[in-house]
Order: C-alpha cells, then structure tokens, then sequence
C-alpha cells in the first residue's frame, strides 16, 4: 500500500453480454492530487468510473478506501455516503426542479427537509464558486454550462473524499473551464483526490499530476505527468507509435477545378430561425472549407441552414448555379447535397435499426416509398461500405447502438457516401470518438475532395481544421467575422479573428 | 434572500418571471376555472350562484377528486394507472356485500376498501418499480382483473341496505353559507363527508408534494429518471411509493364513491379512470412527467364537472353531449398545455 | 468449454426469439385444451339456419371472431412504432364507423324496406369517416406534440356519443341478406367471411410492408425522430399516416361488427376492443415504447388472445369476468418478460452450470 492513497481499485473485472469492458484493471488514487484517466472510446474509462460509483457492478476485484479494506458499493448513493461524487458528461440533474432542490436531494435522510435553509446554504455555494443563478430557478431555466457548473457545485459541497469529473469541461467555454480548474486546485490543496476524465490534452496538462491509460479494457500504466509527454501519451494510448498526422495533406491530390464552373453550392442572406445572421457562403467543387468558432457562435447553426434542418427564413440559394429551394432536408437531399449532424446519438443514428438499415437509410429515402431496396442489394451495400470504411460491427444486422462511437460515426458517414452527395456537410465528425478514427475521418475527406467532391468540415479541433480545410470561415457572436485561406490560415491568424483581435 | 425564496412573498411581477412549469399551468387552470364558473353564472343565471350547487358539484366528485389526487401522483413520476376506476367498483361491490350479506359492520369496511386500495397499489407498484414493467400495461392488467373480480364476487347491482352505513351515508355537514329556497326558507348548505376526506387529502397530498423530500423526489424522477439515480434518490422506492399511494389513494376514493352512490354493481365508476386522467391533465399535470400540482387537480376535477353542469342545464341534457363536452374540454387543455409549453421552452 | 457455450447461445437464441413468448403461450393454451376437452379441436360440418352449409366448432370461432383483433392489431401496432404509444379510441371509432355505415345503409328512415346506398358506397364513407378521426388523433399527437394515449382518449371519451349522434340514437336495422355476409357466411362457402376479410388485410399489410418502406420508415421515426428528419423524412406526417392507416382497420372492422348483427349497440359495440388490440401488441413482443416492429407477431398474438377468450367461454366463465382471467395471464406474460427476471433467469442457469461442471 503506498502511501496517502485515498482510493485503490485492484484487479478489476467488468464485462458485458459479447464484451470484456475490463480486464484486471488497477487504479490508485493519492490524497490531493488531480488524477488523468486517458484512453481511447472503449477503453474502458467509463465502465470503470461506473463501477467505482456503484453505477454497476464489477465481477471481479475490489476497491477499497483510505485503505480502511475492500468496500462495495452498490448505487451512487452509497459512493456519495462512503465520500465517493461524480460529475458526468451527460448533466445528471433534473431540469425541473430548482437549483437548491438539485443540490440537497438525495443527500440526507429523514422526511423532512427545511427548504429555507437549504435555499440560503445553496445562495452561499453559488456565490462563493461564482455561478450566475439562484437557489430558487427551475434549473431547466439555466445554461447548460451553468448546469454544469451546478452539478460541479454539488458533487464539491458532499464532503467527498474522492471527485470523479467523466468530460466535464465539454460544454463548458473557456473561461468557465478555468473557473473549473480553479475549483480543482482548491479542492486538491485541501487534499480531495480527483480523477478528471477529458478528452483534451490541453486541459490534462494544465491541471494533473498524475496521468493513469486504459486501452481496449486493460491497464496500460500509471505515469508521473512530467515523465509522460503528449506525443507519448497518444501513442500510449492508441498503442502504437504515432504517424506524423501532421502531414496528411500531402498524401492526396488536390482537385483542379475547371475554369468558370459555377460554385456547387452558393447562398445569398441565407437565415434561419436558430439566431444566427443572415450569411453568404459558396463552396466550389473539390473543395474542403470549414467554419471555426467558439462553442455557440453559430457555426453549426450556419450548416443546418444550408442543410434545412432548421427552418430557413430567407436567403437565396443557387446549386451549380442554378436557382434552388431548400427548406427542409429532403430538399437539400435531392440537391446533392448531404449533412452529418453534430450529435451523432440525438440526430444521426437510429439506435435499434441495424447497421444495414443505417447505411441504406438516407438513399432509401431519396429514392422513394415505393421503391425499397431489395434484402439482398441492401446486404450488398451494407458490406461494401462497412469493408469500404473498416466499419467494426459483428455483422450488417447488429444494432447499431451496440457499436462504439467511432465505428457508429463511420456509419452515418457510409450513410451519406452512399447518396454520392456532390456537397458533403461533416459537423463534428470527430467529437467523442477514438484517435485512430479520427485520422481515419479526416485522410477521408481530403480524399474525397481529391476526387471532387465539395466538403465543409467542423470540428472544435483547430488543429484538425488547418490540417484538412483549405478555407476556414470564422464566426463570432452567430455572425460571419471573417474568411481565411492560404498563408492565413494558421493557428494565430485563426485565433485573432476568432477573438476580433484586428482592431 | 427571501425575495428569491419562492415560499415567501417575493413581488408579484418577479414571482410571474419565475413561475415554473408546475405553477404556469396551475395559474392557467385556477383562471379559466374562474372563468367558466364566472360564465356560468352571468349566461346561466341564478343556479349557479347558490352555494348549494357548488357544494353538490363538490358531493358528487369527492371521490373523482380522490381518484384524480392519486393518478397525479403516478403522473408526476412519468407513471399511469388506469386501475383506479375498476378497483371502485370493486371496493363498492365488496363492501356492499360485506355489509348486506354478511351483515359486516361499516368501519370493519372501512379496512376491507382500503386493504383492496393497498393490495393493489403494492402489486402494481412492485411491477412497475422493481420489475420495470410499463405501468400502462401493469394497470392496463389491473384495471381488468378488478372489473373481472367484482363480476365474480356479485354480477348484480343492489342497495345496501346496512343500517350503519345509511346513516353514515346520509350524515351532513351543514356550513355557516347558505341560501333562502323559492319559500324563502334560510337553508344552510351542506358538503357530505365524502368531501371532507378528499379535502384533507388534497392539502396532505399538496404539503407532501410540495415541502417533503418524498414530494420533490416525485417531481425528480418524474423530471429525469437517470439524473435522479445519480443524485441519490432511490428511484425504484419512489416510484412503489407513488404507485402505493395511487392505490392506496384508488381505494379511499372507491369507498367515499361507495358511500355517495349507496351501491354495488359491476358497471361503477366506468370510465373513472379516464375522468381522473382528464381531471389531473385539465389541473396542470404532465403526462410526461415532472410537472403537475394536487391543487390543479382539484381544480382540473371542479373544471369538468362544472362545464357538465352548464352543458346540462342549458338543455342539453341528452347523454352524448356530457361525453362530447368532455372531450372538447380534454382536447382544448392538451392544445393549451402542448402550445404553452412549446412557446415557454424556446425562449 | 465451447459446447457449453454453443447451448447457452441456442437457448438465448431461442429464448430472445420474438415469437417464443407468444408460441409458447398458445402451446400452453393448445395443450390445456387437449387435456381438458380434446372436441375442442373438433370441427363439424353442417347447415345453419339459412340452409347454408358451414363449418362450425371452436377452432372456427376463434378464427372468426377473432379476425376484428387481428385486423385492428395491425393497425395498432404501426401506430405503436411511429408513436411510441397506443391508440384507446379504436373502440369508439368503430362505432363511429359503425354508424356512418348504418347511416348511409338506412338513409334517414332508420327502418327502411331496402338499402339506401350501395353497400360500397357506404363502406367507402365510412371509410373516410374513420380515416377522418385516425388523422384526427394523428395530428394532436404529430403537431401538438400529445402523447398518443392522452390525445386519443378524447375521441374515446367522445366518440361513442358521436355514433349515437350520427343517428339520432336511434338503432337502424339493415334490411336484406347481402349485408350480413360480411359478418357472416356467404351462401355455399362454410368459411365465415370476416376470416375472408382478416386474411385480406392480412396480405394486404404484408404487400405493403414488403414493397413499401412503410417499415422502414415507421421504425425509423419510432426510435429516433430527429435524426429521421435529417434524413429527409417528415415524422409527423408519418405518425399522421399511422394512425390514418388504423382508420382504415377500424372501418373495416366496423363493417365486420355492424354486419354480424345487421344493427349496432353504441355503447356495446367493440368494447373494450382497443384493450386487446394492444394486448395484442405486446404479446407478440413488440415494445409498447415504439421503435421496432413485428407485425407478424402481432397478428399471432391477436389470435392468441382470441383463443384464449374462446378458452374461458367454452369453460362458462361469464363474460363480464373474463377480464380477471385475462389480466392474470397479462400479468404472468409480462413479468416473464421483463428484462429483470430474464436476467435473473439466466443468472441461475449459468450458476446451476457452474455447479455442473465442478
């Protein structure tokens, strides 16, 4: 036993119908310090979280705290009374009680709950971390970063021993991450031990001390952060040594477009009813662009309208110059072109259909009520593109809820391939998802767009962005500040404009 | 600090900024509940301005009142149970038999209703809430087993003859309101004691609901199932309890309905269940789950039968229009509710 | 090791099969009946009334008085996958459909000496009465967002007072022959019609289903409605559509209904008939929550619950108790198939494996 460990979890065992989740994980975690758990999706992260917080049960291992012995728990509830709180990624709080009602519930015994005190203590904690809202609003009235922060306040006030952050900061602007890790290194002075799950490097060197990677359910290693960096933590964690993902652009031919072919898609004073500005925009085929922007400046917002997923309120549109309407996606559809939605559970994939019926979907639909693909040509397709894309499914008929979310991703992206779109729309195609696909994403765009094809590519990922588009159009504020393309397109010229810094 | 307290009085203006779901409905109930009463008696004239005829609306709903209290409370959970109708029926028919035929003693049925109300909402509770079965098709089950039951314990209707319960029956509780009749006699009106109990239980029910972590853990796992689980509140109990205290609640309501009507027969209280449904959806209740208010349903039973009222008085007596009023009524509070929403959450 | 393995995952296999529950029910039912009364499944030939001959025994009541169920079942169970949520009101739309037919059939006069419209031309009415109140339903629960048990249990609280309406609350009696073949035989086929009628619909609905994406698209909308939209479909007009299409059933079920006694009883007609509609549903394993569909098992699980009411007739139960036998079986179906005790199932066959092998 090492010393001021505050949680160990030893040989830990998790699996699930078809999947070892985990396989003899170990995990120590010391007194004050901000612990990093890395790894791929599907490594097993928030399996173990989940059995740490009694979400599930573990088959096999044991957990102990304080080194007071093998403890099991059973429920959150029982985490939260051995001092064990969680934050999840998705706000676990109810939207319709008020703030203070979120705080306290569920926390302490007995019947009767004096809601004046409980409302006054909660005006104190929200006060004291900064959080823009009262005790008494109905928590469905705040931001989700708010949300966020509340969910934070509360798992913080519990007196816990041991905080678990599962994503935390991905809803949360950059100025509430740093109120985040401000609240973190409070915390750790006053020897809470925190383990923060995130799928930015950045933020992992800015606040850990200790960096512990998973990979496919196993334990890779536990690594002083000063001993471990970045480049060998990716390749830690993907398990193999990095290729120079840098230079992916040079692999593929870049479209030569024909002189005086009109653009494939061009909008005049396009608005739609989601809050953003009338906007122009045109992409030209063969072309990779993408808009850039913080969290909320209405870059998907933009992309939705071209694509009608929103209600279109004005604006002229032409494809291959010709004059077009689009006010819902089906119109787009038709017009060529396709969009891969930025909430792949909530709008891209049918969760119980099978990948097969996934992949045939959109066409499908393009093609009309009365015509189905017959059994045996879906079949054909779902194969061609699940070898096509290496999509990792058992076979065409599995749910496609039961793949991980990189393999779910590549599907949705077969679906839209196989309308043969001329415009292909990816908003945050590599959110949440694994590394190895994500590179895999990113090596198919500009292939397809060395084959012709127009693509706009989103991604909160700058980094992503300057290695794939050869245009980037900023947004600020639901408004277009700015294009940028050529020498301009580099890190500080993309954050300046981000930021307004030119006047 | 007590400005943002929404238990005490904040200004007026403030408190219609940060009305809840819960509360806008309510508010949008109670008004048109004026409303409609206040019609009532302008177009409808005299009638309705006798405190008698409110009282008799409350006489002859003190059960649906207490049925509806019961349905709110699976509804505030995303829960239904549509039982409640068939265990009235049942808990008349087995108390009348008891009575009559067995010579019983009224308080001894008393427990017997409330032991078939208790039966019922553990049974149905421990499915929903343990087995994760969906309620609609446990109570759907239910529904059907008590209205199957009280064929078998006697297909025909009668009176109760039993001395005690008549005269429990016909006990009134005279107020300090009243009205001169066309001789112009004073007489006080009067409520049943039917009406008693659904009171008590509708504020009992409202103090639960609004001030005890019980209440708001309803509201919680109502809201969001998964959140609630993580905050700690033990979902699986909290919805037994509510199905519990459905039936619990379903049982009371049969005897009160028991003891208006005097009666057993199989074909009581049909269609109950879909009153009460109707009663707690006019009062604010979301079916969705996470937002309703006992007081609405008070009022949402109050709004029904009023409206049936002023249907049958202005002649329209025949027995299809009370079903078309109803509807209409039902359909008009759907759309209210559906477009209120709509509008409130995309601000 | 490997062996052990395969078996689990034949008996898994089995065991998550959809149609294991329903069949294994009907087995259940079959086997009782073999028991107790073996001429149960005696079915004789003879004349009725009328001279005509037919086939009679309960075999054929099942089949026959069964196929309202089954046609309603399936319209019941596209609307299930579009909605998520079951449609209350197809009884009192039946007698809605009911007494359009009547309407027609009778004209103003509610005893009249011969038809007053061709039997089509009544049909087709109240075909596109029934269709009317199906779209009714379909846009409160598709554009005002209702959920489709609450927005229908307007036209359930109402619609039995429409039918009366529709008439005046009078009883029309339907003159001549023709018209009671539908609910009954037609002379010289000792087959009752209406499992003509069912079997019709029957292939109907899987012509549709196979060369339509209705399936595809109902599923799709059922499990995920936004991101059908995305994919270029309109959700709401489906869901709109499903419950039009349940119209449609519900028209034809009303013929059935009102030809079996040339009249109707608003009150009676159909009662209780959206209850083992969805029954129905849900004993063939379909997920009353919506999403994926089977409709094949719907039907199947139509037929069981008829055999099942046969059953208990046969056995003198009245039939103002039936319900209570009914929902025992409902209760026994549905805890056997809740995840909770199938998981713990599996748990203590794996545990008794355990203990085989050591």
């Amino acid at each position: 036993m090492k010393d001021g460990s505050v949680l160990e979890m030893r040989n830990i065992h998790k699996s699930f119908p078809g999947v070892k989740a985990l396989q003899g994980v170990d995990f120590t975690l010391r007194k004050g310090e901000i612990h990093a758990l890395m790894g791929e999706n599907g490594a097993g992260k928030s399996t173990l979280i989940k059995v740490l917080t009694g979400v599930y049960g573990k088959d096999e291992g044991e957990v102990s705290l304080e080194g007071k012995g093998a403890i099991s728990i059973h429920s959150p509830q029982e985490a939260q009374k051995v001092g064990i709180s969680t934050v999840f990624q998705e706000i676990s709080l109810c939207p319709n009680l008020s703030v203070a009602e979120n705080m306290f519930i569920g926390r302490t015994d007995g019947m009767y709950q004096n809601w004046k005190k409980v409302n006054s203590e909660t005006e104190k904690i929200l006060k004291s971390m900064d959080i823009p809202a009262t005790a008494t609003q109905q928590l469905g009235s705040c931001s989700v970063a708010v949300q966020q922060m509340i969910a934070i306040a509360r798992a913080v006030d519990t007196n816990c021993k041991v905080l678990v952050l599962d994503e935390p900061t991905s809803s949360l602007d950059e100025q509430e991450v740093e109120k985040l890790f401000k609240v973190m290194r409070d915390l750790r002075a006053k020897g809470v031990g925190i383990v923060f799950v995130t799928h930015f490097l950045d933020q992992v060197y800015a606040v850990c001390d200790r960096i512990t990677v998973m990979r496919d359910g196993q334990l890779v290693g536990e690594y002083e952060i000063k001993d471990l960096p970045r480049p060998m933590l990716v390749s830690k964690m993907l398990g193999k040594e990095m290729d120079d993902m840098s230079d992916i652009h040079g692999e593929f031919q870049t479209y030569k477009p024909e002189k005086g072919v009109a653009p494939v898609f061009e909008a005049k004073g396009l608005v739609s009813d989601a809050g953003i500005k009338p906007f122009d925009f045109h992409i030209n085929k063969g072309e990779v662009n993408g808009f850039t922007g913080l969290l909320g400046s209405g870059r998907s917002e933009c992309v939705r309208a071209i694509f009608g997923a929103d209600r279109v309120t004005g604006g002229k549109i032409k494809v291959k110059g010709k004059e077009a309407k689009i006010s819902k996606p089906i119109d787009a559809m038709k017009n060529g072109i396709a969009y891969l939605p930025e909430e792949r559970k909530v709008d891209g994939i049918i969760g119980d259909l099978s990948v097969r019926e996934n992949i045939i979907l959109a066409q499908q639909v393009l093609r009309g009520f009365f015509k189905p693909f017959s059994k045996a040509k879906q079949y054909e397709i779902a194969d061609e593109y699940i070898k096509l894309l290496s999509i990792k499914t058992a076979s065409a008929d599995t749910p496609i809820k039961s793949l991980s979310g990189g393999n779910q991703q590549k599907a949705i992206v077969a679906r839209w391939l196989f309308t043969h779109p001329d415009y292909l729309i990816l908003d945050e195609p590599t959110r949440g998802i694994d590394v190895g696909t994500k590179v895999d994403i990113q090596k198919l765009v500009l292939k397809l767009a060395s084959e012709g094809m127009s693509v706009t590519f989103i991604s909160s990922e700058l980094d992503e962005m300057l290695r794939t588009c050869s245009r980037l159009v900023v947004m600020r504020d639901r408004k277009m500040v700015g294009e940028l393309s050529g020498e301009d397109l580099n890190q500080n010229k993309v954050m300046s404009t981000i930021a307004g810094g030119d006047k | 600090m007590s400005k943002n307290n929404s238990t005490s009085n904040g200004s007026f203006l403030d408190k219609v900024k940060n009305l809840t779901d819960t509360s806008l409905l309510l508010t949008i109930t109670i008004v048109i509940f004026v409303l409609m009463y206040l019609g009532a008696i302008i177009f409808q004239g005299g009638g309705f301005l006798k405190v008698q005829t409110f009282f008799n609306i409350l006489n002859a709903n003190a059960a649906l009142i207490i049925l509806s209290c019961g349905l709110s409370l699976v509804m505030i959970i995303g829960g239904i149970d549509i039982s409640v109708g068939g265990v009235t029926a049942l808990v008349s028919m087995s108390c009348a038999v008891y009575l009559d035929n067995m010579g019983g003693n009224v308080y001894v049925s008393m427990l017997i209703a409330l032991a078939i109300g208790v039966a019922f909402g553990a049974f149905q509770g421990a499915l929903v809430a343990f087995l994760d079965i969906q309620p609609f098709i446990v109570t759907l089950a239910g529904m059907f087993f008590a209205r199957g039951m009280t064929t078998i314990v006697n297909s025909d209707p009668f009176n109760v003859a039993n001395e005690g319960f008549n005269e429990l029956k016909m006990t009134r509780i005279y107020t300090p309101f009243g009205s001169t009749n066309a001789k112009g006699v004073y007489v006080p009106a009067y409520v049943e004691l039917g009406v008693v109990v659904a009171l008590v239980i509708v504020i009992l029910l409202f103090c639960l609901l609004r001030w005890t972590k019980l209440g708001r853990s309803f509201y919680a796992v109502g809201g969001n199932k998964e959140s609630a689980l993580m905050l700690g509140i033990n979902v699986k109990k909290t919805k037994f309890i509510a199905h519990l205290m459905c039936g619990t609640l379903a049982g009371i309501g049969g005897f009160v309905y028991f003891l208006h009507v005097g009666s057993g027969s199989p074909s009581h209280a049909t269609g109950a269940e879909m009153d009460a449904i109707a009663s707690s959806i006019i009062g604010g209740t979301m079916l969705t789950g996470g937002v309703g208010n006992i007081i609405g349903t008070f009022f949402g039973v109050l709004s029904l039968s009023t409206i049936q009222n002023i249907v049958a008085s202005a002649g329209l007596d025949e027995a299809w229009w009370t079903g078309i009023t109803r509807a209409v009524m039902l359909c008009l509070f759907l759309i209210i509710q559906s477009v209120v929403m709509a509008r409130k959450h995309k601000k | 090791m490997s062996k052990t393995n395969n078996e689990t995952s034949f008996f898994k296999k089995l065991v998550g099969q959809q149609f294991f529950i329903p069949i294994l029910v009907l087995l259940v039912l079959v086997v009782f009946n073999l028991i107790a009364d073996p001429s149960f499944f005696k079915i004789a030939f003879g004349t009725n009334n009328a001279g005509n001959p037919v086939l009679s025994g309960s075999l054929i009541t099942i089949l026959d008085n069964g196929s309202e169920l089954a046609i309603l079942a399936i319209g019941m169970t596209l609307v299930t996958a579009a909605s998520g949520g079951q449609d209350i009101s197809v009884g009192a739309a039946v007698a809605i459909a009911g007494s359009t037919l009547l309407r027609v059939l009778c004209g103003s006069n509610s005893r009249p000496d011969e038809l007053q419209a061709p039997i089509i031309v009544a049909f087709l009415v109240s075909v596109v009465v029934a269709m009317l109140f199906g779209a009714f339903n379909g846009v409160l629960v598709a554009y005002f967002k209702i959920q489709p048990m609450i927005a229908t249990l307007i036209l359930y609280t109402a619609g039995r007072s429409i039918a009366a309406w529709i008439n005046n609350n009078e009883l029309p009696i339907v003159p001549g022959e023709t018209f009671t073949y539908f609910g009954g035989f037609i002379p010289g086929i000792p087959i009752p019609t209406p499992v003509f009628i069912a079997i019709a619909c029957i292939i109907i609905i899987a012509l549709v289903l196979k060369f339509t994406n209705l399936g595809l698209y109902t599923q799709a909308v059922g499990i995920n409605e936004s991101a059908s939209k995305l994919n270029g479909l309109n959700p709401a007009l489906i869901k709109v559509a499903s419950f039009v299409i349940l119209g449609v059933c519900v028209a034809v079920v009303g013929l059935i209904k009102v030809s079996r006694i040339s009249t109707i009883n608003y009150s009676v007609v159909a009662k209780d008939i959206e209850m083992d509609a969805i029954l129905a549903v849900a004993l063939g394993g379909n997920s009353l929550a919506g999403g994926k569909f089977n409709m094949a098992a719907s039907i199947i699980g139509a037929y069981i619950i008829q055999f099942l009411t046969t059953t208990l007739y046969k056995y003198k139960v009245p039939a103002d108790a039936l319900p209570a036998y009914k929902a025992v079986v409902v209760i026994i179906l549905v805890v056997i198939s809740s995840p909770t005790v199938k998981d713990w199932f599996s748990n203590l066959t794996k545990k008794l494996k355990v203990k085989e092998v050591a």
